[in-house]
């Protein structure tokens, strides 16, 4: 039977498993939202914006570990869902998103609502494509499946002329998807593995030191058995959170800019670092020539590009985290005698001890107060997404995440107007989980419409805004770098004299027909919390912060990781 | 230090237009690219020179061998290649000094193409070396337009 190319993207998507896509259509992709219509399997979320449809397919990916799907129509749409596919190319989320194109005809005509899609995304994607023919559609979206979820993820755009979607051909339900110039290496050469693990255990200083791979592989079990065989010192960036329990004592922190002083100390004193499914990113190393002195490094990741990238590795593994710590397992079940590292992890535990991560516990209502709180009460079982700036850090900081999936943060984009979408989009995924949205004022405002989309379609997730009407983290940068001109931060009056700020969140909350709150007293903050887990739609809370807290530690810029400015 | 690189890609659409992206987003330093036909008729072979430390080389590879549409990189670092460039002179000439243009073609093996009252044009296909050494010589009688091909490169032997 002959099917129109907008029913075969759907048969598609259903053969991919896919149950949700989220978008917004228009002109261009009428013909596949008509074929949506009919749809049992396959539920629309109409967003409010297209970013929104973006970062919510991106949520529901982190969240789930399964492709992310996204529409838009051409033109604005299209150019719409860039910063969606940055985030998630960066974070290597897997995602797929499908977008109308003008007719074939127009193309390179400078139609109605024409953009170049595939030349502006294509910096934004893995890989992208552009359909010429109704029959190619099956085979593309196979390999579009395939390379957005295999080796290292990431993200993949199709853009279908509207002609197309309506053009008519067979079916075909099991293409080759296979791509001749594509073939990730998964299981990593065997030899190699095992002189790693030796070189390991010839260690008496060792740093595991483990990011978003972890995550996105599902190696946290494999992960968490390799560190507790070994007790050894573990720090996770901030993709890696939850890839080893936070609560264990032999998590160290996170390292870098605004990791702990313990997880910085590690780094410049061990003698080899683990480095697992993290990439060297300039926010871990600081000044690169001073990062890891007396290290040797043994780095296991899918991407062969991130391998010796920023800092050279002594002993690379190319291949899947999980199926290389697997195998590692398995050797190390055969080793007797293992290193013992107590008197390292001695040597951490004073910096631990010495610096821990805190804040000052007055009377002041405190973000990190609030965080704190929602880490009591939720039992830290909450699924936690968060918007970016200081409030992004502080989640980081005071919610401790045992498990993978928990913590969601646009990490190498450091994308403002991720949180809310995001967490729709966990949510969604999780229908059982809690999903709180760590938030700030400034972010918030960049996707706020996308409360509608979580009224409409009843997605209950809680908005905790840590208002400080600030642009925090930049006003912090000014603070301490820039002898305290603040320049184009203040969300608030202009005006010396009042404090008046703009949006009363409260009253957003209540206009979009949900629950809004405003909490401005560290003794309200219990009840408001309790209240808001009990509601069972999406709640706004306005939290009244103190305006000019700064998330320390902080190494600055530029400087070696062990220049630490900490809280005095 | 140059490198020279060859790799096999798929013959479609926007393939160079992702090669050369990746390459301006990574602030390679390129040399030279050029693309051509092959023997298999859905693949191109683009040979590039490209300037860098091995480290960039290095980078310069993973970052080709991720590309999907990138079948097969061919890395001549440490192999015996062949390198040939392509170029096209026209130098000014009026008749006295033909015949010595004439010469300095004849050193190089270089194929005179064109001649005018005033002008002659001459193409020249060799190693890089070779290309600038004639460029040096021709200079001072004027160039007037100049085009090079840009490098293709094979290794030697069997493989
Ligand atoms: C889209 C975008 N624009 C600008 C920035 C730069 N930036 C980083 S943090 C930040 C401030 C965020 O303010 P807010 O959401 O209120 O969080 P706070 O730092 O106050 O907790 C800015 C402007 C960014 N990360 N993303
Ligand atoms: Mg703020």
């Amino acid at each position: 039977m002959k099917l129109r190319g907008a029913e075969i993207i759907l048969k598609c998507l259903e053969r991919e498993g896919v149950d949700t896509v989220f978008g917004i259509p228009g002109g261009s992709v009428i013909p596949l939202f008509d074929a949506l219509h009919d749809n049992k399997k396959i539920k629309l979320f109409l967003t409010r914006h297209e970013q929104g449809a973006a970062h919510m397919a991106d949520g529901y990916a982190r969240a789930s570990g399964k492709t992310g799907v996204c529409i838009a129509t051409s033109g604005p749409g299209a150019t719409n869902l860039v910063t969606g596919l940055a985030t998630a190319l960066l974070d290597s989320v897997p995602m797929v998103a499908v977008t109308g194109q003008v007719v074939s005809h127009l193309v390179g005509n400078d139609a109605f609502q024409e953009a170049d899609t595939t030349g502006i995304t294509r910096p934004v994607t893995k890989q992208n494509y552009l359909v010429t023919d109704v029959r190619d559609i099956s085979k593309t979206m196979a390999q579009a499946f395939y390379l957005a979820r295999s080796g290292r993820p990431g993200t993949v755009l199709i853009d279908v002329p509207s002609d197309i979607q309506k053009a008519e051909c067979e079916y075909d339900p099991k293409p080759d998807s296979s791509i001749r110039g594509y073939k990730p290496s998964k299981d990593g050469n065997p030899r190699q593995i095992k002189t790693a693990l030796n070189a390991l255990l010839s260690s008496k200083k060792l740093l595991v030191y483990a990011g978003g791979g972890v995550i996105s592989s599902g190696a946290a079990k494999e992960l968490t058995d390799f560190v507790r065989k070994l007790n050894a010192p573990v720090t996770l960036t901030l993709m890696g959170i939850g890839g080893f329990p936070g609560t264990d004592e032999l998590f160290i922190g996170m390292p870098g800019m605004h990791g702990t002083q313990a997880a910085n100390y590690a780094f410049q004193n061990c003698d080899m670092v683990f480095a697992v499914g993290a990439r060297f990113d300039d926010r871990v190393t600081g000044k690169v020539s001073a990062f890891a002195p007396h290290a040797k490094i043994v780095q296991v990741d899918i991407d062969p590009t991130s391998i010796s990238k920023n800092v050279t590795a002594d002993i690379p593994v190319v291949g899947d985290c999980k199926s290389v710590l697997r195998q590692m397992l398995i050797l190390l079940g055969g080793i007797q005698k293992t290193p013992d590292y107590t008197s390292w992890r001695k040597d951490i535990a004073v910096v631990s001890k010495k610096h821990p991560l805190c804040y000052k516990d007055d009377a002041v209502l405190r973000p990190q107060y609030v965080i704190d709180r929602f880490y009591q009460i939720t039992k830290g079982k909450a699924l936690v997404v968060t918007e970016v700036g200081q409030h992004q850090m502080w989640a980081e900081q005071f919610y401790k995440f045992d498990n993978p999936r928990r913590f969601i943060t646009s990490g190498g984009l450091g994308t403002m107007g991720y949180g809310l979408p995001g967490a729709i989009g966990a949510k969604r995924a999780c229908p059982d989980m809690e999903v709180i949205d760590i938030a700030g004022d400034g972010s918030t405002q960049m996707n706020i419409q996308e409360l509608a989309t979580a009224k409409v379609y009843g997605i209950k997730v809680i908005v905790a805004i840590l208002n400080n009407s600030y642009l925090g983290m930049v006003r912090q940068w000014q603070e301490l770098f820039y002898k305290k001109r603040y320049s184009g931060v203040l969300l608030g009056s202009q005006s010396s004299k009042d404090q008046k700020y703009w949006p009363d969140f409260k009253l957003v909350g209540e206009a979009y027909g949900l629950k809004g709150m405003r909490i401005e007293h560290k003794k309200d903050v219990d009840a408001a919390i309790k209240e808001a887990l009990a509601f069972k739609e999406t709640v706004v809370m306005d939290f009244q912060v103190a305006k000019e807290e700064n998330v320390f530690p902080i190494v600055p810029g530029g400087a070696s990781i062990d220049q630490i400015i900490d809280m005095s | 230090m140059k490198h020279t690189i060859a790799a096999m890609v798929e013959n479609k659409p926007g393939v160079l237009a992702r090669i050369s992206g990746l390459f301006s987003a990574r602030a390679f330093n390129i040399m030279s690219l050029t693309v051509g036909e092959t023997e298999v008729s859905d693949v191109s072979r683009m040979t590039i020179v490209v300037k860098g430390d091995d480290k960039i080389l290095e980078q310069v590879g993973k970052q080709l061998n991720k590309l999907p549409d990138v079948i097969k990189v061919i890395d001549f670092k440490n192999e015996e290649f062949i390198d040939r460039d392509l170029m096209l002179v026209k130098v000014n000439a009026s008749k006295a000094l033909r015949g010595e243009i004439i010469e300095i073609a004849n050193i190089f093996r270089a194929n005179i193409l064109d001649v005018s009252a005033d002008t002659m044009t001459i193409e020249l296909t060799g190693r890089e070396t070779k290309l600038e050494g004639a460029i040096r010589l021709l200079r001072p009688y004027g160039i007037k337009e100049m085009v090079r091909a840009g490098v293709v490169a094979m290794s030697r032997g069997r493989k």
